[in-house]
This record gives C-alpha cells, sequence and structure tokens, in this order.
C-alpha cells in the first residue's frame, strides 16, 4: 500500500473545513490560555526568582509554553478526535468506501494535528513576541519548532489511540503521561541543574525535552550540536511511530 | 452471456473462529440489479465490506470489473459506490457541504465538483434543505443524502446496504424510481434489503444467504417457482384443524406462524372451498405465492433459526 498525497490531504481537507467553521470560537481560547500561563506563572511566581538560565523566569518560561501549546494541540486531535471519528462517526469507513486507503486516513490525519499544532503553537508565539518575550530575529528560528513539535505528539498520540480498545485510556495519556512530560521537561526549570550524572541521560528520553530545548537555544541564540540531537531525535522517533502507525491503521480499518 | 462486474468464487470470511461467509460463489451480470437476502447476521454486509475491499476474504477469490480487490483496491473503488447500512454523514455540515467533502475523496476538484454536487441535489430532491445542518434533517432526507454521496463519482457500480430500511411509503418509492433510472443508464446495481416487495421490484436476480451461505440464487420469479406453488392459500387455525382439513389433499408445502397458516397450493379453488366449510374463524385470503413465503421457506419462519 501506497500513501497518495492527493486522498491524504482531502483527509486534511475534512477536518479543516469543519475547522473552518467555528474556527473563531476555538482560537478565542489559545489566546488567554498564554497570557493566563505568563502572568500567574511568569510574572507571579517569577517576582520571587532573580533569574533562571541566566535570564528573568518570564523569558525562561515563553520558549517552552509554545511547545507546550504545541504538543496539547496535537495531542487532543490524535486522541479524542480520532478516536470519536473512528469509533462513533464512522468517518473512516465511509472514507474507505473511496479510492481513500488507510494510509492517507492517517498521513492526513497527522498533516492535520500538525497543522492544528502549528495553529496552538502560532498564536502562543504571537502573544509572547507581543510581550517583547522573543527576541528577535533569533528566535524566529523557533518557528519551525511548533510543527516538529506537533508531529512528534501527533505521532506519539496517534500510536496511542490505535492502540487502545476504550476511550478510557485516555485519561491515563493525559494524567500519567502529558502532564509529568509537561512539569518535569525543561519548561518550569532547568533539569541538567537539577539532576546529575545518569538521570541526566535517562532524561532524555522524554519526548517534550527536545523541542523546549531546541526552542529555547532559538530564543536564546545557542544553538548547537546539542539541538543537533534534538532534531534528530524529534524527526527519528516520528517516523519510527509512522511507520508502526502504519501498519496498526491498517489493521484497524480493514477487518 | 453477459460479463460479470462482480464474482466471488470461493469466498469465505471467519471472525474469531466463526464463518461469517461460507463458500460463496457469485456472479453479478453488468447492467443488472442483483440482490442479496438473508436474515440478520446472515452476511449479506460482509459480503459487500468484502466487495469493495475493506474486508479481506479468508479464502476465495473476488474480482470486481475484472480486477482482483485484494490487489488493487483503490482502482476498484474509484469506480464503484458504497451506501453503508448506518448513515455516517458530518452531523454539523450541510447536505451541500457533506457531498463537497465527500467529492473530495474522489479528488474531484472545481468547477467538477460544483457540478456534481448540483446535479445530485436535483437526482435526490435535497435542494430544499441543501444548508441546514444534516442533524436537523429527517432519515429520510438522510438516507437520500447517503445516497447522494455514493454517486458523486458517477461509480460504474452502485452497492446499497439496506438502502431504504426504517423509510416512509413515498420515500421508498422515490428511492426505487432513482435506481431504476440509473439501473437504464447502465449502472449495475448490488444491494441488501429484508423488504422482499422491494427484492421483488427492483431486482432482475436474487440470492438468498442463510448462515453465510447461498441457499438459491435466481431471479424472484424463478425462485418461486423453483420452491413454491403459484398460488397461496392463508388461515387462521390451529394444528388440530389443519390436519383435518389436509388430511387427503397428499403432500403439500405449507407454513406455519404462530396460528398463521400457510398452504401452497397450483389451484386453491378447492381448498377454498373446504376451508369455508369449515365456518367461521379462519379468515382465509388467497394470493399469489411471493418471494417473502420463498425467504420464509428457505430461511425457516421461528426466530431462533434465524438468529443462530
Ligand atoms: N468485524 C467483525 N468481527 C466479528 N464478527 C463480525 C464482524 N462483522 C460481522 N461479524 C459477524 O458476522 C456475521 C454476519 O454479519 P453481517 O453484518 O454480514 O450480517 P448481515 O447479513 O449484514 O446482517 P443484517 O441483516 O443484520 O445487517 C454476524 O454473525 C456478525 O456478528
Ligand atoms: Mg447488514
Amino acid at each position: 500500500m501506497t500513501i497518495s498525497a492527493p486522498h491524504a490531504l482531502s483527509v486534511w481537507k475534512r477536518n479543516a473545513s469543519m475547522y473552518a467553521r467555528t474556527w473563531k470560537l476555538n482560537l478565542l481560547p489559545n489566546f488567554f490560555e498564554p497570557v493566563f500561563y505568563l502572568m500567574a506563572i511568569g510574572v507571579g511566581v517569577g517576582a520571587y526568582i532573580e533569574e533562571m538560565g541566566g535570564v528573568s523566569y518570564v523569558q525562561f518560561l515563553a520558549p517552552g509554553l509554545i511547545c507546550v501549546a504545541a504538543m496539547n494541540g496535537a495531542s487532543f486531535e490524535v486522541t479524542y478526535n480520532i478516536y470519536v471519528r473512528m469509533s462513533f462517526e464512522n468517518v473512516y469507513e465511509a472514507m474507505l468506501t473511496t479510492p481513500v486507503q488507510p494510509d492517507d486516513v492517517l498521513t492526513g490525519e497527522v498533516l492535520w494535528a500538525v497543522t492544528r499544532a502549528t495553529i496552538y503553537g502560532g498564536v502562543f508565539f504571537l502573544v509572547i513576541a507581543l510581550y517583547g518575550l522573543a527576541p528577535m530575529p533569533g528566535a524566529l528560528l523557533a518557528l519551525p519548532v511548533v510543527p516538529l513539535t506537533g508531529l512528534l505528539f501527533a505521532m506519539i498520540g496517534v500510536t496511542y489511540t490505535l492502540r487502545v480498545p476504550t476511550m478510557d485510556f485516555f485519561s491515563f495519556y493525559f494524567t500519567l503521561f502529558l502532564t509529568p512530560l509537561f512539569l518535569f521537561s525543561d519548561v518550569f526549570f532547568p533539569i541538567e541543574e537539577r539532576l546529575g550524572g545518569v538521570w541526566l541521560l535517562v532524561a532524555e528520553v522524554l519526548p517534550l525535552l527536545h523541542p523546549v530545548r531546541l526552542a529555547r537555544s532559538c530564543f536564546s541564540g545557542t544553538l548547537g550540536w546539542i539541538s543537533l540531537w534534538d532534531v534528530a531525535y524529534i524527526v527519528g522517533v516520528s517516523f519510527a511511530l509512522f511507520g508502526w502507525a502504519r501498519r496498526a491503521v491498517g489493521a484497524r480499518l480493514i477487518s | 452471456m453477459t460479463a460479470s462486474v462482480v464474482t466471488l468464487r470461493g469466498v469465505a470470511k471467519c471472525f474469531d473462529g466463526r464463518l461469517a461467509v461460507d463458500g460463496v460463489n457469485l456472479d453479478v451480470p453488468a447492467g443488472s440489479c442483483f440482490g442479496l437476502l438473508g436474515p440478520n447476521g446472515a452476511g449479506k454486509t460482509t459480503t459487500l465490506r468484502m466487495v469493495y475491499g475493506v474486508t479481506q476474504p479468508s479464502a476465495g477469490e473476488i474480482r470486481v470489473f475484472g480486477v482482483d480487490v485484494a490487489r488493487d483496491a483503490r482502482a476498484v473503488r474509484s469506480r464503484l459506490g458504497v451506501t453503508l447500512q448506518e448513515n455516517s454523514l458530518i452531523e454539523p455540515l450541510s447536505p451541500e457541504d457533506n457531498l463537497r467533502i465527500f467529492g473530495r475523496y474522489h479528488l474531484l476538484a472545481e468547477p467538477e465538483l460544483s457540478r456534481r454536487v448540483e446535479e445530485l441535489m436535483d437526482f435526490l430532491e435535497l435542494r430544499s434543505h441543501a444548508g441546514v445542518p444534516v442533524r436537523n434533517l429527517s432519515g429520510g432526507f438522510q438516507r437520500r443524502l447517503s445516497i447522494a454521496m455514493s454517486l458523486m463519482n458517477r461509480p460504474e457500480l452502485l452497492i446499497l446496504d439496506e438502502p431504504t430500511t426504517g423509510l416512509d411509503p413515498a420515500v421508498r418509492q422515490a428511492l426505487w424510481a432513482r435506481i431504476r433510472e440509473l439501473q437504464a443508464e447502465g449502472t449495475t446495481i448490488l444491494l441488501t434489503t429484508h423488504y422482499m416487495d422491494e427484492a421483488e421490484r427492483l431486482c432482475d436476480r436474487v440470492a438468498v444467504f442463510a448462515e453465510g451461505r447461498v441457499e438459491s440464487e435466481g431471479s424472484p420469479r424463478d425462485l418461486i417457482a423453483r420452491h413454491l406453488a403459484a398460488e397461496t392459500l392463508e388461515l387462521e387455525c390451529d394444528e388440530a384443524t389443519e390436519a383435518a382439513l389436509l388430511s387427503d389433499s397428499g403432500e403439500l408445502r405449507k407454513m406455519r406462524a404462530g396460528n398463521r397458516l400457510m398452504v401452497y397450493v397450483d389451484d386453491a379453488a378447492s381448498l377454498l372451498e373446504r376451508v369455508h366449510g369449515l365456518g367461521g374463524t379462519a379468515r382465509p385470503v388467497v394470493r399469489p405465492t411471493n418471494l417473502e413465503d420463498v425467504f420464509l421457506a428457505i430461511t425457516g419462519t421461528r426466530i431462533e433459526e434465524a438468529e443462530e
């Protein structure tokens, strides 16, 4: 089975048409969420913190939160939304009466999740830039990190979704996987200063760590060899999972 | 002999060690309307799904348009349309938007996409509510929309899984007329139905499924002639009265559902006279034997039989 780009795009367009109808409603909360985080934690908690990683706390926080926004955008799409389309709305059953194949469904859905993540992360970036927290032009290098974060978490999430028997399993995914990632992936404090020795190497498996470190390096103008490792991790894990998900989606949609 | 659009040879499908379809051979002639009949769970939907390639047969071979479905499902599906047993519509969107989105799965682009949407809104009379969210529309309207969607790509083969279940008589009549029009234009139709009057009216040939096997196949008329006598005498009577009534009529095909007895005879006149002789409560009716009688004769009248 080969992937057909036009058919994958028709799947993407289905979701885009749905989103286009309600984008105003969807986008508005997107603007407020970063503002709340920056106010409460960046400015509020930050007032008690001299500096972190060599910058003010709110500046430390900003790039990581962009990645978190992208992570959340992709994750909701590939978990709850895909599951509902698959199991309750029979969307894929209808698609598979046309030349669209399971591989195209997977590709289109992942592309859409990346789009959604890019919208979330992009809005966050905009708010942060308006606050003057994004040093220009260097911070612009962080923009490509947003879809990369989306891709990584779309792939992790869809891999999980294709395995779960019921929707109840998503609460595990969010509270036992995404929440700890959010708290312990360099977003709120530099883990390299908290962890030592072998634990620092173990922490490298955390998926959110890589986009956050990458985005922060872009903001601070300190891209280096480790950034290359971060990109390699994101791309490598995404493609490995894509290969696995292709087999799983075939088994799930074709009986 | 006309070419077959769909050919099944020795097709079987096993779900968890249980055969849902068991050694089916079928030929659907080009331009015909072919009906799959059978009780709930007989394997009709599974057979259709194998024809368009979303269920893979455990054994056997399926060719559609001469192409092996297992090899090139994409090519096969670009030339056919499917109306699923359960509608799958985008509820917040209008019929027009639903058609448009579905057309894109077939890679239809403007201006062809809009032209096709317009044509189908006329063909299935969707124009009155073209802009209303689908969730606010009646079951009949939603069903018409589902059928319209399966016609987006001008299919050579139209697969309809219970197209008229749950629809009112007017909508059913309208859909039958549309199906006949499509057939007149050369579309081959493969449908399932639980309504024997529908099958008799629409189908050139039918196959009666029971427990995954084709028990009988042919034109509705042939099937009736093959299995039962031409006339049916229906009456209310208990088993004792039945024995008395039919004691010297020789071997007759008959069927009982509760207190209702159906007797199949070539000429019902003499038997009817004897029923009148019984007096009052039999309420006899004589009618031509129909496909429903044949269906019940093949698949049984007891619900337990049908279920398991
Ligand atoms: N994906 C599946 N997994 C397991 N069993 C299945 C699956 N799909 C169908 N079956 C079983 O296969 C048998 C045939 O089902 P099918 O849906 O083909 O029947 P049908 O003739 O279409 O019935 P109905 O008239 O109720 O629509 C049933 O016993 C059904 O439970
Ligand atoms: Mg069925």
